[in-house]
Formats: structure tokens, C-alpha cells, sequence
């Protein structure tokens, strides 16, 4: 029954999403009176299908929640990835631990988009409207491609007893909310997507503002879902390990890098009417990455081209259904971008080339991982050269480009619009240069080795915090937005520390050890007291005792283990971190040795938390800056005229 | 589907290994430092994307002592990955060579940024108050 509903509920979703894009679009023309239809009543229409729309999605995805909530195992999807014996919150994340569910995931983001913007998108009513059909065009095409190639409520007669259960290294809880929180805000950038597609053909342009709160809400879910699946490949994988720069990981970090420069540009757009037609190219880009990485991800095109072959029809349909997206959108950009009104007028020196200059670094450092991504699969199909685009791609490409703009960084918030003034920007910023020279001193006083790569990194570091702080103490009473950008701004320099200080200064130890021996890594010594068997609810795991010795006493006791779980026939590391806040001592067992001897792995990491530390600060600026918005919004006094607090 | 069991069933089967050879290290601390450097710097064939210093896999293991058995014998590093790459192709190196089929691979980050920094340059000219165009 279950699987049915949810079926239906996706056939009635598909249906009013076409009847959101017909109404939505028809919604967008201009108001004649004598004209047989009503762009009024369109609009009501394009409204109402959408919130009908989303009640459906949601049905279906509950349904298939409850799927999987009840092992219900008649249905393909549950059985293939679920397992009565699951704890109940991996039966719950079973339901996007897999390509059809996950891609529901997909439909229900973009649905809960769609009300949203139907619900309280500002801007006017033909904006609202063209945008609506956008999403209802997207919405349908997505529904299509779920019920043709990856239904998830396929049926399986006779049922199976059990399930297959889930891939051990996705029963996480990191793993658990990291899938979502990255279709938050993959998918939030179709909202900027929509809204951009509809400023082209209505030619409105308050669309940047309209827009503003859903690009905000999509880059605060990006950089928290990038952080998490990061800090997961750090404690997960047992190599100690926090970015690989592998194609899954590129597909995540490329739409980041747009949707930051599109928040950049728009707000120039916003403000003084600058950029307007490269703000709507790179709302454009932002989605159409989004929707290459869901490609990538969910074709198998990245592994191999093989991988692909194996499944035509899938990668075929996505294959399609994104060059229509995207090449709908560019020939709309193409044909109406040059009848708007561009260019406002601005100094050489100004906060808007400032602007300008961030979104030029910002595309250099994503052409840089879009071009190490995607060139040797092309390679490789087109003369059978395979090559291997690996971190020292990156090392010469991205992190120079990279660490170019973080040293213009604090520019930006120091130049006045319209007419900056770069001395007394400068003057202003002697103290961060200060702080930047203390942290270069610091690294060459503490740190060994005292490498130049280190220097640099914490001097362009202390620089971007410092020009942060200054941008706090002194803008007293200023608002919101200043101090969103400066703690974003902030944010950056925080990952770099953790960033340099994790792969410059690692230290890391690989020993046999038998019961009560010791083995020293970095500035710890650690005495192994031996492995005991623990029987979790769906594995079972090997654990060992390292206790953490300081002289003769045991500060605490590291227990890092190895886990099998029968179900799967797969078998995990859980790895064990105590950190200090400054420095991660991390523990992964290895293999038996025999005689009660096992290998350990350990490494000692400065500075790793402020890797994910420095995510959480800029997505703190993120919600800092749209809390701005929204009080704005709810019809608080504008901050602008608000006295100082 | 089967690109993700794939991967799932080497990362399964790379996980009860180890980082790099535990008899297999060199006493000399230089040449120690030497040696696991040059193992990052080589991809582990049947991994994804991993090096060989990091992967568990047998056939990594393999090419670890191949590594350390050239170096044992005297050869610097240009040879040794001269070597592997007569015998495995360009794949096997992290970092992708300088040569014709990737000049555009190495160009195009800086291709755009130049691009798009000349555009930027033709902008903020012509948006300049007292340009003729303005108004």
C-alpha cells in the first residue's frame, strides 16, 4: 500500500509541477486587461500548485520514510538498504543512502524551495511568478527522471525476509545529516537559478534582493554540508586525512565557490546597480554546477567510463535533462541579458571593483577544480589517455589563486562604494599587517619545521583575522551585514591555520605493539593495554586500549577501533580523537600481528580543528547576515538608522 | 550504483591494512623522509584517488617496496618514476605531467583568471565616473 501512496503522490506532484510551470510562466506576463487570459488568476494558480506540489513531494518522501522506518521490505529500495537490525536513525538516513531515495531528496529540497518562494518571496508579482514556473519546469523534470529511471517504490515479489542493510561506513551521524545539509544547498541554488531565469524574462531588477535570503540559505547549507562531509573523511576514514580532492568532494566545493562569488556580486548588484548581467550568469553557473555534481555524482561517469555504460538510460536522462537546464538558461541569458540596463558608474578604487576582483579569483580558483575534475575524463574518452589529476594539481593551481584573494580580502569591507580610498584603507589595516607579522614570527619561533609554506600561510591567516577584528571593534552600531562579512571573512582564516597546520606540522607514528608496551607519537606516549570485543547493536567491533601516559600516570584512555558487520559483510575503522582544541591526537587500529600484537596508527594533528572551526565561523557570518535580512523583513526599523548600541 | 559498491568494497578491503610497509622502513630518518614523499606523490592504481603511502591495498603495498627497493638501489626519484611510468603510464603519478595533451589541463585555471581579470579591468574602466560611457 505504502509504496502505492507514495507512488501516486509523486504522479500528482508531477502534475501540478507542470501546472507551476505553465501557470507560473504564464503568470510573469505583463497585465492587459483585454486580453483572454488572466495573469492574475495565473499567478494564483502558479501559488497554489506549488504549495499543492510540495504537500505531495513531502507525502512521497513519507512515505518512503516510513518504507524504511517500518522495514518494509516488499519495497526494492528498502530492501537493498535496509536491515531490521539497523539502529532506528540509520533506518531513517537509509532512505538517502541511496541513488533513488537520495534523488527524492533532491525533488523534496527543491519542493520545500519552491513553497518557499511562493510563501514569502519578495520582489514583485511577476517576478514571483516567472520564478515559480522555473522551479516547476526543474521540479517536473527531476519528477520525470525519478519515476522513468529510479523509481524508489519499485516493488519486490516475494518480499525478502531481510534486508540487504546500508553500507557500514554511511552509519554515522556524520554522514547521517551531511547528505541533506549538501542538497540544501545544492538544490537552494535554484532558487537564485529561478529567480535569475525570471529577471531575464520579466527584466526586473530587484531580483538580486528577492533573491538574497535563499543564495544566503543555500551557502551557509554548502559550507556546513562541505565541513561535515570533511570532518566524516577525517574520523572515518583512519588516514587522518580531511580533503582528498577527489571528484565527489570537487562537486561539492565548485558550486561553493560560485554561490560565494554570486553572494559577492549580488550585493554590488543590490547596492548600486553594478554587475547586473554577471550576477545573473553567475546565478546561472552556481545551479548548473550544482547540477554537473549531481550528474557526476549519480551517473557513475567519475569512477570510470564504464561505470557509466552500465546503466545508460540513467545517465542519458540526467545527461539531457542538464544540458536543457542549462542551455535553456544561457540562451535566455543570451537573447534578453543585453536589452538590460547596465552598469552603474564606480571608482577605479571602490568597494564594487573590490567586488569585481573577489569574483575574478573566485572563478580562477573553480576553473582550476572544475578543469582538474573534469579534464581527464575527457582526456580519457577522447584519445584513451588516462592521467591522474591529484593534489599536487591543486597544490600549483588552486591554493596559489586562492591565497591571492585572501590577501585582498581585507580590502573589500574597507572600500567605500561607489568611491574608496586605498591609503587610508591601508592605514586602517596596519594593525591586521601587525598581526599577520606576529603570526609569520610565531610560526617561525614554535614551529618545526619552520617552513616558508607555513609562514605564509598563518601571515595571509593573521592578516584576514586581524582585518576582521578591526572591521568588529571598530564599526560600533554598524550593521548586520558588516559584521556577517567580517566574521565569513574571519572564518577563512581560521580554516587556513587548520589547513597549513595539519599538512605541514603532522607528525604521525605506525607501530607494532604488544600488551604494555608504549609507543610515542609527536609529544604523546601511549601504552597499549591490549584489545577487547564489543558487541554493538549491528556489528561487532575490536577495540583496543590505548591509555594516553603522562610519567607514570594515565591521563586518559583512547579506544580506537575496528568494527564487522555481518549483515553487510563489510568491515569499518572507528577511529579515536582526543583533541585539545589546538591539536587532534588521532588513533586508527590496524591489523593483527599476532600474540596479542597489533599495528597502531597515530597522528599527532595541530591546529585540525579549526579546519571545521573556521566552517562553522563563516556559516555563523552566513546567518548573521541573513538574520540582518529577515529582521529588516519582519518590519524592524532599518539598523541603518537605528542609534548605536 | 556500481561505481559506489565499487569503491565501497576498496575502501572496505583498504581499511584492516596499513598506512605504509611496517618492516619495510629505512633506518636513515632522510631517507626515510625521502622515501614517503615520493609515495605521495605515486597514485595507488586500483584506489580512488588515493596515493600509495595512504592506501591499503596489496597492489600499493607492492609498488611501496618497489619504491623502496630503487631506492635501496641507488636510484634518485626522477628515475624511479621514469621507471614506473614506462611500465604503468602517466596514471600512476599524482601530480599530471607537462605535456602536450595536458598543457590545456595546466593553462586553463589561469587562462580564466586572466580572462576574467581582463574583463574585470575592461569593467571597472569603463564604469569609471568620468568615463564617456556613464550616463
Amino acid at each position: 500500500m505504502l509504496g502505492e501512496l507514495g507512488q501516486l503522490a509523486l504522479c500528482f506532484a508531477l502534475g501540478l509541477s507542470l501546472v507551476m510551470a505553465v501557470a507560473g510562466l504564464l503568470g510573469a506576463r505583463a497585465d492587459a486587461p483585454n486580453s483572454g487570459l488572466n495573469s492574475e488568476l495565473a499567478r494564483s494558480i502558479a501559488s497554489a500548485s506549488t504549495m499543492g506540489m510540495m504537500v505531495f513531494v513531502v507525502l512521497a518522501f513519507g512515505a518512503l520514510l516510513m518504507g524504511f522506518v517500518t522495514s518494509d521490505f516488499s519495497i526494492a529500495a528498502v530492501a537493498n538498504n535496509s536491515h531490521t537490525l539497523k539502529p532506528m536513525i540509520y533506518k531513517i538516513t537509509g532512505v538517502w543512502g541511496n541513488h533513488e531515495g537520495s534523488m527524492l531528496l533532491w525533488v523534496l529540497v527543491l519542493s520545500l524551495y519552491a513553497g518557499a518562494v511562493a510563501a514569502m518571496g519578495r520582489g514583485g508579482a511577476r517576478l514571483t511568478s516567472a520564478a515559480l514556473g522555473v522551479q516547476g519546469l526543474l521540479a517536473a523534470a527531476f519528477i520525470l527522471f525519478i519515476l522513468f529511471t529510479s523509481n524508489p517504490f519499485l516493488r519486490l515479489d516475494p518480499a525478502p525476509f531481510e534486508g540487504a542493510g546500508l553500507n557500514p561506513l554511511l552509519q554515522d551521524p556524520g554522514l547521517a545529516i551531511h547528505p541533506p545539509m549538501l542538497y540544501a544547498g545544492y538544490v537552494g541554488l535554484s532558487a537564485s537559478f529561478s529567480y535569475a531565469a525570471a529577471a531575464l524574462m520579466v527584466g526586473e531588477a530587484g531580483w538580486a534582493r528577492a533573491a538574497r535570503p535563499f543564495m544566503l540559505i543555500a551557502w551557509i547549507a554548502l559550507t556546513c554540508g562541505i565541513a561535515l562531509g570533511s570532518w566524516w573523511a577525517y574520523y572515518e576514514l583512519g588516514w587522518g586525512g580531511f580533503w582528498f580532492w577527489d571528484p565527489v568532494e570537487n562537486a561539492s566545493l565548485m558550486p561553493w565557490l560560485i554561490a560565494t562569488a554570486l553572494l559577492h556580486s549580488a550585493l554590488a548588484t543590490e547596492k548600486s546597480g553594478a554587475f547586473r548581467t554577471w550576477t545573473l550568469l553567475l546565478a546561472i553557473g552556481g545551479f548548473s554546477l550544482s547540477l554537473i555534481g549531481t550528474f557526476l555524482v549519480r551517473s557513475g561517469v567519475l569512477s570510470s567510463v564504464h561505470a557509466f555504460a552500465s546503466d545508460p538510460t540513467r545517465g542519458f536522462f540526467i545527461m539531457v535533462l542538464i544540458l536543457c537546464a542549462i542551455g535553456g538558461a544561457l540562451a535566455l541569458f543570451a537573447w534578453r541579458a543585453p536589452t538590460l540596463q547596465g552598469g552603474a558608474s564606480f571608482d577605479t578604487v571602490s568597494r564594487e571593483s573590490a567586488l569585481l576582483l573577489n569574483n575574478v579569483f573566485l572563478v580562477g580558483a573553480c576553473a582550476a577544480v572544475f578543469v582538474g575534475t573534469l579534464y581527464p575524463l575527457g582526456l580519457d574518452a577522447m584519445t584513451g589517455q588516462k592521467i591522474s589529476v591529484g593534489p599536487p594539481y591543486y597544490a600549483l593551481t588552486f591554493a596559489p589563486i586562492f591565497l591571492a584573494l585572501l590577501l585582498l580580502v581585507p580590502f573589500g569591507p574597507k572600500l567605500g562604494w561607489r568611491r574608496g580610498d586605498l591609503k587610508a584603507s591601508f592605514h586602517a589595516l596596519m594593525p591586521a599587517l601587525g598581526l599577520a607579522g606576529v603570526a609569520a614570527v610565531a610560526v617561525l619561533a614554535i614551529a618545526s619545521p619552520r617552513t616558508l609554506t607555513g609562514m605564509m600561510a598563518f601571515a595571509v591567516a593573521g592578516w584576514v583575522i586581524g582585518a576582521s577584528i578591526l572591521d568588529i571593534i571598530k564599526r560600533k552600531g554598524a550593521r548586520a551585514s558588516a559584521f556577517a562579512a567580517a566574521l565569513a571573512h574571519a572564518g577563512l582564516g581560521v580554516t587556513l591555520m587548520g589547513v597549513a597546520g595539519t599538512t605541514l606540522w603532522r607528525s604521525e607514528a605506525l607501530d607494532v605493539v604488544g600488551p604494555g608496551e608504549t609507543m610515542t607519537v609527536g609529544p604523546y606516549t601511549l601504552r597499549f593495554d591490549g584489545v577487547t570485543q564489543v558487541q554493538g547493536p549491528n556489528f561487532q567491533a575490536t577495540q583496543a586500549q590505548l591509555a594516553l601516559m603522562d610519567g607514570g600516570r594515565v591521563v586518559t584512555v583512547l579506544r580506537p577501533e575496528k568494527r564487522v558487520y555481518p549483515a553487510e559483510g563489510q568491515e569499518t575503522a572507528d577511529t579515536a580523537i582526543r583533541t585539545t582544541g589546538l591539536r587532534d591526537l588521532y588513533l586508527a587500529l590496524g591489523d593483527d600481528r599476532g600474540n596479542g600484537r597489533w599495528t597502531i596508527r597515530a597522528y599527532v594533528s595541530p591546529l585540525a580543528p579549526f579546519i571545521w572551526l573556521g566552517a562553522l565561523v563563516m556559516a555563523a557570518g552566513g546567518f548573521l547576515s541573513l538574520w540582518g535580512r529577515l529582521r529588516v523583513k519582519l518590519g524592524a526599523p532599518s539598523p541603518a538608522v537605528q542609534p548605536a548600541e | 550504483m556500481i561505481r559506489t559498491l565499487f569503491f565501497l568494497l576498496l575502501l572496505a578491503a583498504s581499511v584492516p591494512a596499513v598506512a605504509a610497509p611496517v618492516a619495510d622502513t629505512f633506518a636513515n630518518p632522510i631517507t626515510e623522509t625521502r622515501a614517503r614523499a615520493l609515495q605521495r606523490q605515486l597514485r595507488c592504481l586500483v584506489c580512488q584517488g588515493e596515493s600509495i603511502d595512504e592506501s591499503g591495498a596489496t597492489l600499493a603495498a607492492d609498488l611501496r617496496h618497489l619504491v623502496r627497493q630503487q631506492i635501496a638501489d641507488g636510484k634518485n626519484d626522477q628515475q624511479i618514476k621514469d621507471y614506473l611510468v614506462a611500465r604503468y603510464g602517466v596514471f600512476i603519478l599524482m601530480q599530471p605531467p607537462l605535456q602536450p595533451d595536458t598543457y590545456l589541463l595546466w593553462l586553463a585555471p589561469f587562462v580564466v583568471l586572466f580572462g576574467a581579470g581582463g574583463i574585470a579591468f575592461w569593467v571597472i574602466r569603463r564604469a569609471r565616473p568620468t568615463g564617456p560611457e556613464t550616463l
